[in-house]
């Protein structure tokens, strides 16, 4: 059952946007965020939801399957709602007791629930268009300019990729170590929050040894495969810009002037 | 050249702590390991087979000795690289020694790191993957396939770098028979294309594949021949606890009986064979 978690939950896909140079993807959705924080009224978040919207009706990603990705974010999106609703002052609109809704926090709480749940739809399509393994490639090769001054972008790359790699395999350890402890009469279910916390300890000890020993077996195969860090070394995949990319930077570029020009021409709701 | 691995008196001891005396896991052999030839290395658990392997590429530096491979010292920090892509090394668990989580991706980490040109790690990626059979998984997941199949993407990924030479340390130890067979088949196959096999394995039914084995027992060398003549001292083998192949033991009783078995029947094969013709 464990070996078919899913990760980064990919939505195995041939369309455009799944074709995408990574680095587009990246920065698109950088700018996507930067985005919301420059649009501050309804007509531009309208706007951006328009253009999110024709993203994703071009990656043939199912709505459904976007907005389960959501779920588990609810709670917090709720959260921050009844945060702004009663703890801004103004114009009073509601009261009961010390709770109250103003004007201002009635439009804040809106305002931020829209920019909240475009943000998490728009960030979450770049892990839903984009296997996880081509994501760190392009993370490594977008931050390559910082490598100049120092900044060791090839190991946090390979790091990265590293750990999606050993994920599954020490999930697997995790259960067997489970079992064998549940052989032994081990008993993960029962008892306070307390109990359960302690009875883990007996799991996490071997399983930190395990993945020691997993650290150090791999590091020796890497070697014998003479794995020198990132000097000199060249990549099977070679990333390039092709039509599309360029056809795509275009968009996002004008897109961003639109988002400035909606902020410096239209009043602000806040 | 001749032997492609020199083996000078070679001592290996680890030590970790100051206090403790070091444990002398190779002490003092020497061996040639001939150019094209098949080797394999057998001996009980701690007999120092793998230090003795990782000794051969570099990934442990002798205490005392020397190790060549080809003209290079493994010492010689200016070499390193040119040895361990000269003798490529499988190891025993196929999980901890894939680094990506795609197949064909996990193939191409070594030419990637000998600066090969994109292009040309592509063919020698799909060659090797050909080569192991293992072509329709270029972009699976390792973690979703078999021990045997991970195995043989381990392989190929040595493959790929051109290697002259595959250690093999114990690449079976973790499989079922038939991803055991799948394992041997490739590794007879590298060896006839030319490429010089060291194999380390606790099953004999595989050491009789080789044309040399080596026996290990306690960091030293105890036998060094032909199958047919380390199956022979049946009495040393069994002083090192070791089993003989079931095939070469019956023969050695039906000699002792008597009948004038041929000293090269050691496999179930020629046994059979044997038998069969015998009047
Ligand atoms: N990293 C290490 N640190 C300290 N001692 C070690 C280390 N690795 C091996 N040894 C010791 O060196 C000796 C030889 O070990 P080695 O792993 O080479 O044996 P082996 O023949 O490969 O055994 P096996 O059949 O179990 O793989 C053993 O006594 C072992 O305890
Ligand atoms: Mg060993």
């Amino acid at each position: 059952m464990i070996r078919d978690i899913t990760l980064g939950q990919y939505y195995a896909g041939e369309s455009l946007i799944h074709r995408l140079d990574p680095r587009v993807k990246i920065i698109a959705t950088l700018l996507f965020i930067v985005e919301l924080f420059i649009v501050n009224n309804f007509i531009g978040f309208a706007v951006c939801a328009a253009a999110l919207a024709v993203y994703v009706k071009v990656s043939k990603v199912p709505l459904s399957f976007i907005l389960r990705g959501l779920k588990p974010i609810l709670l917090i999106i709720i959260f921050t709602f009844c945060l702004n609703i009663f703890m801004i002052d103004g114009r009073i609109i509601w009261q009961l007791g010390f709770l109250k809704i103003t004007v201002e926090g009635l439009l804040t709480a809106v305002f931020m629930g829209i920019r909240l749940v475009l943000l998490i739809i728009g960030s979450s399509l770049l892990t839903l268009t984009t296997k996880p393994i081509s994501l760190t490639d392009g993370i490594e090769r977008l931050l390559g300019p910082l490598a100049r001054i120092g900044v060791p972008t090839h190991e946090i790359a390979m790091m990265m990729s590293i750990a999606l790699r050993f994920i599954p395999t020490l999930l697997e350890e995790t259960d067997k170590i489970m079992k064998a402890q549940q052989a032994r009469g081990a008993d993960f279910e029962s008892g306070n929050l307390l109990a359960r916390a302690k009875s883990l300890i007996p799991i996490l000890v071997p399983l930190f040894v395990s993945a020691f020993r997993i650290a150090q077996d791999l590091a020796m195969a890497m070697e014998a495969r003479c794995y020198r860090g990132g000097k000199g070394r060249t990549r099977m995949h070679e990333m390039r810009f092709r039509g599309n990319d360029y056809a795509a930077l275009m968009i996002l570029v004008l897109f961003l002037g639109v988002t400035i020009f909606m902020r410096m021409q239209l009043p602000s709701v806040l | 050249m001749k032997n492609i691995i020199r083996i000078e008196n070679l001592i290996f001891e680890y030590s970790h702590l100051e206090e403790e005396p070091a444990i002398r896991a190779v002490d003092n052999v020497s061996l040639n390991i001939e150019t094209g030839s098949f080797t394999a290395i057998i001996g009980k658990n701690g007999s120092g087979k793998s230090t003795l392997a990782k000794n051969l590429n570099g990934l442990l530096l002798p205490s005392g000795g020397t190790v060549y491979v080809k003209q290079w010292d493994t010492r010689d920090d200016a070499h390193i690289w040119d040895v361990r892509q000269t003798a490529g090394m499988v190891f025993q668990n196929p999980d901890n020694q894939l680094v990506s989580s795609i197949v064909e991706d996990d193939v191409a980490f070594g030419p990637e790191n000998l600066g090969i040109e994109p292009k040309e790690i592509r063919e020698r990626v799909d060659k090797a993957l050909a080569d192991v059979n293992m072509g329709k998984y270029k972009k699976k997941a390792p973690h979703l396939l078999s021990g045997g199949q991970k195995q043989r993407i381990a392989i190929a990924g040595v493959v790929a770098m051109k290697p002259e030479c595959i250690i093999f340390d114990e690449p079976t130890a973790m499989l079922d028979p038939k991803g055991r067979e799948e394992i041997m088949s490739i590794i007879d196959e590298l060896h006839r294309e030319g490429i010089t096999v060291v194999l380390i394995t606790h099953f004999m039914e595989e050491a009789v594949r080789a044309d040399r084995i080596i026996i290990m027992d306690d960091a030293k060398v105890l036998l060094d021949g032909t199958p047919e003549e380390v199956f022979a001292q049946e009495e040393t083998l069994r002083e090192a606890n070791l089993e003989i192949p079931m095939a070469a033991s019956l023969a050695h009783k039906l000699r002792k009986r008597g009948i004038k078995v041929p000293e090269d029947v050691i496999t179930v094969e020629r046994l059979v064979e044997f038998v069969c013709q015998y009047k």
